[in-house]
């Protein structure tokens, strides 16, 4: 495993030795001591040209328990605002010697470049690539819902070794911007479990059509008729409402009409149905109060996942290079 | 341009892909054509075009030449050196300048320059309004009566999207026979536009240019250019849609005419999945259904000519995040290839008709194919020695690096084509020889 770049390169069996490598990292975080040794004297830079406190220290707290070294590079701007440039950047980082770069990005495909052009030679960890894709939270969304839905409801411990056959999952919300939703299809419909879009028509991106996924833009109807087992409520940005470039929709009060998981709605979800955010939320507009805190939302355990997952992209990146030649994950 | 002139024979050339001929240029013009082998070879210089298609040197209505302002991507001297390499005797310079060729002085500027490199014609484009803003006329008549002779207007690169002054730069160039090339990009649907929006746009999440941006703008063109009974020139065009609606606007009677790019007759989408910015072009590269529909186009006479839009960029403006890159491609040293290989090699075009869509179609619209620097214009005695032999049998992988324009941004880097410029003739001077620029009979490569 080389660069973790797009759920869309993920087999089956790739992206359930994720889950269940993660599976054994969030084993060792119930111990007094969680620190590992794994990656002791090796290099991982955060490497973020976009602001993220949460992702950011997230994959800073995956990277310091299993030991490696952490430089966080926070590159603001760009070269379109004369910046330094994307090349010389890698270049830099090639210098110091950096074992696994970890990046985010505001252009889709920045991380794919880092990877590609020949600039550098340590992996690359897409942490989230303008509106195309954001791996490591697709792979805690799918850890989450496996514990949940196969370990948890069917007895079968942390669900190891599964996939997530025969489960439906509505993804809702700003489909069209959102790296999280491609993500999610990708690797949801990988591991083997039935996704249903619901967004507004103008929040979904038109070529959708390939997806491998329904598409609904109803969410009454959705919730009544697909009976999704896991519930994504995705984030919506200020921006997209607004006149100009935004207008998606008429209003915030609209949106949360249609779209907005409330109380009511909630109400009509099956008894084992979790709620999934990747946050940070909107509470009142795609997602009420009574939702997010209800014990059907497992959003704050999406937290604890997201760094146990982000332990093991780490450890099959780095330390798991020798045993898996070849596996260009 | 005062050089003494040397008489060449270009033997066993094939006029227009027909049969093998002597050819004989002298003093300008094209003296004598004759059967293979029995030309008077006397104190002439003897080129050995064996197999090789003479065609008229090409004219490209678009090219961006960047000088003045971007000397560092290319210049008007590197760049009709390139349009010499890749066939061309005369190239149409845009207008996208720093500053914008938007007044007398710069136009006359280009245009000078393009006299003194000596490889091609250049005939500057005048820009359609001032700075390219699309708020107000640029003096269009002062650059008609330049030195420079103005004929073609464009804001190319931006659109003219406001309706009425489209309609008023339609009906002033009426005055002098001059045309608007339109840009034909709605700006509000492209907003932060980056490629198609299509199936792969939404899978690689870049923001989509959707074909309707270019479509709602022609319907409107040909429609307004219908009411002033003007003539209008589609650049680009690169959708299945737009090839229809240019096809509609003629079966009307209306006096459009349009362009396709090389690169929208060979290259889809799908190359933008590299995140390679080569590849980021404005029309953006469309789908294998587009690229189907405007080879039809460009066969049954729907689309006119083919045109470069050669756009070299400095390698800062392509060595990025897609997101930051700058749009375009270069195309001159390619486009005689590209076309044999989608048209030509395909049966969909003859020889001949290539000399139409990259020779006298665009010498016709651009006014450029009377007087004393006529181009365009038919391989037959009389005529000037506005001449290019292309062997058809040759194949060779294209080099970014080795090609004679200043930017390495071409599409085909490493790709294969067929087809292979030997040599370039203008007004009977050989601006390129055994596939060489030539400057005063020596190679300059």
């Amino acid at each position: 495993m080389k660069h973790l770049l797009s759920t869309a390169d993920l087999s089956k069996d790739e992206a359930v030795l994720l889950l269940d490598t993660a599976a054994q990292m969030a084993a060792t975080q119930s111990r007094e001591i969680k620190k590992l040794p794994t990656l002791r004297g090796r290099t991982v830079v955060n490497l973020f040209f976009e602001d993220s406190t949460r992702t950011r220290i997230s994959f800073e707290t995956a990277a310091k328990r299993l030991s490696a070294d952490v430089i966080n590079f926070s590159a603001k701007g760009s070269s379109v605002s004369k910046g330094e440039s994307l090349k010389d950047t890698a270049l830099t980082l090639h210098a110091m010697g950096a074992d696994a770069v970890v990046v985010r990005h505001w252009a889709s495909g920045a991380p794919y470049q880092l990877a590609h052009a020949g600039w550098l030679d340590a992996g690359v960890l897409n942490a989230g690539d303008g509106t195309h894709q954001h791996p490591t939270q697709a792979l805690l969304d799918a850890y989450t819902i496996r514990r949940h839905l196969v370990g948890l409801r069917g007895g079968a411990g942390e669900g190891v070794g599964a996939d997530l056959a025969g489960l439906r999952v509505a993804i809702v919300g700003d489909v069209l911007h959102s790296r999280v939703a491609r993500a999610n299809v990708a690797l949801l419909h990988t591991l083997g479990a039935e996704v249903t879009l619901v967004a507004p028509p103008t929040l979904v991106p038109v070529g959708v059509e390939t997806w491998p996924c329904a598409v609904s833009y109803h969410l009454d109807e959705t919730l009544a008729e697909f009976r999704p087992d896991a519930v994504m409520m995705l984030r919506v940005q200020r921006e997209r409402m607004s006149g100009g470039a935004g207008g998606f929709f008429p209003s915030p009060l609209e949106y949360t009409r249609y779209y907005g998981l409330d109380a009511r709605r909630l109400a009509r979800l099956a008894d084992h149905a979790i709620v999934l955010h990747p946050g940070p939320m909107n509470r009142g507009l795609e997602i009420s109060a009574e939702a997010a805190d209800s014990d059907r939302a497992v959003i704050v355990e999406q937290v604890a996942n997201g760094v146990a997952v982000r332990m093991a992209a780490l450890y099959l990146l780095m330390a798991g290079e020798d045993s898996a030649e070849g596996n260009d994950l | 341009m005062s050089l003494e002139s040397t008489t060449y024979v270009l033997r066993g050339a094939r006029p227009l892909g027909g049969d093998a001929a002597d050819v004989v240029l002298r003093d300008g013009v094209i003296a004598e054509i004759t059967a293979a082998g029995t030309a008077d070879t006397t104190g002439a210089e003897v080129v050995d075009a064996a197999g090789q298609v003479l065609l008229p040197g090409l004219v490209d209505l678009h090219t961006h030449l960047r000088e003045p302002g971007r000397e560092d991507a290319e210049t008007v001297a590197s760049g009709t050196r390139a349009a010499a390499a890749g066939g061309f005797t005369a190239v149409h310079a845009m207008a996208n300048t720093s500053p914008v060729a938007d007044t007398a002085g710069v136009v006359e500027q280009v245009y000078r320059l393009g006299q003194e490199a000596g490889w091609a014609d250049v005939h500057p484009v005048g820009a359609v309004t001032v700075g390219l803003d699309g708020e107000r006329l640029a003096e269009l008549g002062a650059m008609a009566d330049s030195a420079a002779h103005v004929r073609v207007f464009s804001d190319d690169g931006r659109c003219v999207a406001d309706p009425v002054l489209m309609r008023r730069a339609l009906e002033y160039v009426k005055a002098f026979d001059g045309v608007v090339a339109q840009h034909a990009q709605e700006p509000r649907l492209t907003e932060g536009a980056q490629m198609n929006e299509g199936i792969v746009s939404a899978e690689i999440g870049l923001t989509g240019w959707p074909a309707v941006a270019e479509e709602a703008i022609i319907a409107r063109d040909v429609l307004l250019a219908e009411h002033v009974g003007s003539r209008l020139h589609v650049c680009h065009l690169s959708t299945a849609g737009s090839v229809e609606i240019v096809r509609w606007a003629k079966s009307r009677g209306i006096d459009v005419t349009a362009e396709v790019t090389p690169h929208h007759l060979i290259l889809t989408d799908d190359l933008a999945r590299s995140y390679d910015p080569t590849f980021k072009v404005n029309p953006p590269l469309r789908t294998a259904a587009d690229v189907e529909a405007v080879r039809e186009g460009l066969a049954d006479g729907t689309i006119d000519i083919v045109a470069t839009d050669h756009a070299p960029h400095s390698r800062e403006d392509k060595d990025c995040e897609w997101g930051a890159a700058a749009f375009g491609m270069t195309g001159l040293e390619t486009a005689l290839s590209v076309v044999q290989e989608t048209m030509v090699d395909t049966g969909r075009l003859t020889w001949s008709d290539v000399a139409r869509v990259l020779s006298a179609a665009p010498a016709r619209i651009g006014r450029v194919d009377t007087g004393p620097a006529a181009q365009g214009r038919p391989v037959a005695v009389g005529e000037p020695a506005n001449l290019t032999l292309v062997d058809p049998a040759a194949r060779r992988t294209v080099d970014g690096g080795t090609q004679v324009t200043a930017s390495g941004n071409t599409p085909f880097r490493g790709r294969e084509l067929p087809g292979q410029v030997r040599a370039t003739f203008l007004r009977g001077r050989a601006t390129v020889l055994d596939g060489t620029p030539v400057v005063a009979g020596e190679a300059v490569r």
